[in-house]
């Protein structure tokens, strides 16, 4: 594969990632979607989950979310409101962030506290499989 | 004349001041280059967002989001007030309440109930002062804010926007424009008008996208957002200008406290000098008189 892909990933406080890559798989609204070179022009929300690349053989895992992905034929951006390498991700305290979470989704009364503590679950769920799924590919 | 021990003292206590301007001067320093390297780390998403957006305005419908909708009748109007948690920044923080009350006063002659949503405890006091309600405030935050702090400011606002306890909502800042030149800004952010000033960098690339869920729902997505990057923006700018008026307010003080000791030097050898000749004439009068 000749061609590839420049993938740029941006939070608010700084620029995540600028590299060429292969492949990219993102976590979208709807359902995950991939991405290779020369995709159609695409925009779209994500959702809190575990975004990969390939490059040179090797799968690579970011965490991000509250984000949006914006595809065209050789430039894929990530605007996250957060966005970790798997490598930057501390297991402890994403441990920590889930054990807090489900206590408070056992305690939270109201909608919005309950949806609040939903939220921080999922996230932290995703910064541990993020990790691990990089772990497993070699690439932490 | 003041005695020579005042001269002294007063000369020691000075350079002592310049020794705290002078590193408060070099902190603030610091700090500037600290806050200017995260604006730099924004612009790239600020950028990027403003480009997606421009993109899918083109392609939208608009008035299909209520943070879209003007409303004809008005009643109440929210302020953002962003000033700094401390002091000794010349007249940074005055010339921003300055601003914000003088905003709060005209809407108040068009009638209308203001309310006030006060980063930093500068701001805070002053409005408190003034007597106008004010609903929301953070302090000692901008020393160590990040995203999350706009994002939750910002999320406020949209829910109260949308619950009607606001009609519209505007930001006051300092912007950042050079070390010597910070102005404050009063912008509109909320409801979110097509033609916004400050973000001159709207456009379309052109391109046609597939999206996805929907324009509408990318839009209910991207607007939120879009009130949490400006009060970002707004607050990494307000930071940026303390520092810098903290820097030149320091450095002008540290001059100041040069000045006053080649002063107080001058003065306390003219009164040693005359002290001397006192005490000679005194000898030459007593041994005049011994003979």
């Amino acid at each position: 594969m000749s061609k590839k892909l420049l993938l740029e990933i941006v939070t608010p406080d700084r620029k995540v990632l600028s590299q060429d890559v292969d492949y990219v798989g993102a976590p979208g609204a709807l359902g995950e979607f991939g991405v290779l070179p020369n995709h159609i022009p695409f925009l779209s929300a994500l959702g809190i989950g575990n975004l990969y690349y390939k490059d040179a053989g090797k799968t690579h895992y970011v965490f991000v979310s509250g984000g949006f992905a914006e595809v065209s034929p050789d430039k894929v951006t990530i605007l996250a409101e957060a966005a970790e390498m798997a490598t930057d991700i501390d297991l402890e305290r994403a441990r920590k962030a889930q054990e807090r979470a489900q206590q408070r989704l056992a305690r939270a009364q109201d909608k919005i506290d309950h949806a609040r503590a939903q939220a921080a679950l999922r996230r932290s769920l995703a910064r541990l499989t993020c990790r691990n799924s990089g772990d497993k590919a070699g690439t932490c | 004349m003041a005695s020579l021990r005042d001269v002294k003292t007063k000369i020691g206590a000075i350079k002592k001041t310049k020794q705290i301007t002078k590193a408060m001067n070099m902190v603030a320093s610091a700090k500037l280059r600290n806050a200017q390297s995260r604006i730099e780390r924004f612009k790239p998403y600020a950028q990027k967002f403003f480009e997606m957006l421009g993109d899918l305005a083109a392609g939208a419908d608009e008035s299909v989001h209520p943070l879209l909708a003007k409303r004809e009748e008005k009643k109440t109007v929210g302020i953002v007030l962003v000033t700094s948690d401390r002091g000794l920044c010349g007249s940074f923080n005055v010339n921003l309440i300055k601003a914000a009350l003088k905003l709060a006063a005209e809407k108040k002659a068009q009638g209308l109930t203001v309310k006030f949503y006060c980063v930093g405890k500068k701001g805070r006091d002053a409005v408190r002062k003034a007597e106008y309600e004010i609903l929301v405030q953070y302090r000692d935050v901008m020393n160590s804010f990040d995203f999350t702090l706009a994002s939750k400011l910002g999320q406020e606002l949209i829910n109260s926007f949308l619950d009607n306890t606001l009609d519209e909502v505007v930001l006051v800042y300092g912007e950042f424009i050079s070390l010597g030149r910070q102005v404050p800004v009063a912008q509109n952010i909320l409801p979110i008008s097509g033609d916004q000033a400050g973000i001159p960098e709207v456009q379309s690339s052109g391109k046609e996208y597939i999206y996805e869920p929907s324009v509408e729902g990318l839009l209910a997505e991207l607007l939120p957002r879009f009130i949490k990057v400006q009060v970002y923006r707004g607050m990494l700018d307000t930071s940026a200008s303390e520092h810098a008026a903290r820097m030149s307010a320091m450095n002008n003080a540290t001059r100041a406290c040069d000045d006053m000791t080649n002063a107080l030097t001058l003065l306390y050898n003219k009164t040693r000098q005359a002290a001397i000749t006192r005490d000679l004439m005194d000898i030459v009068g007593a041994t005049e008189a011994l003979k």
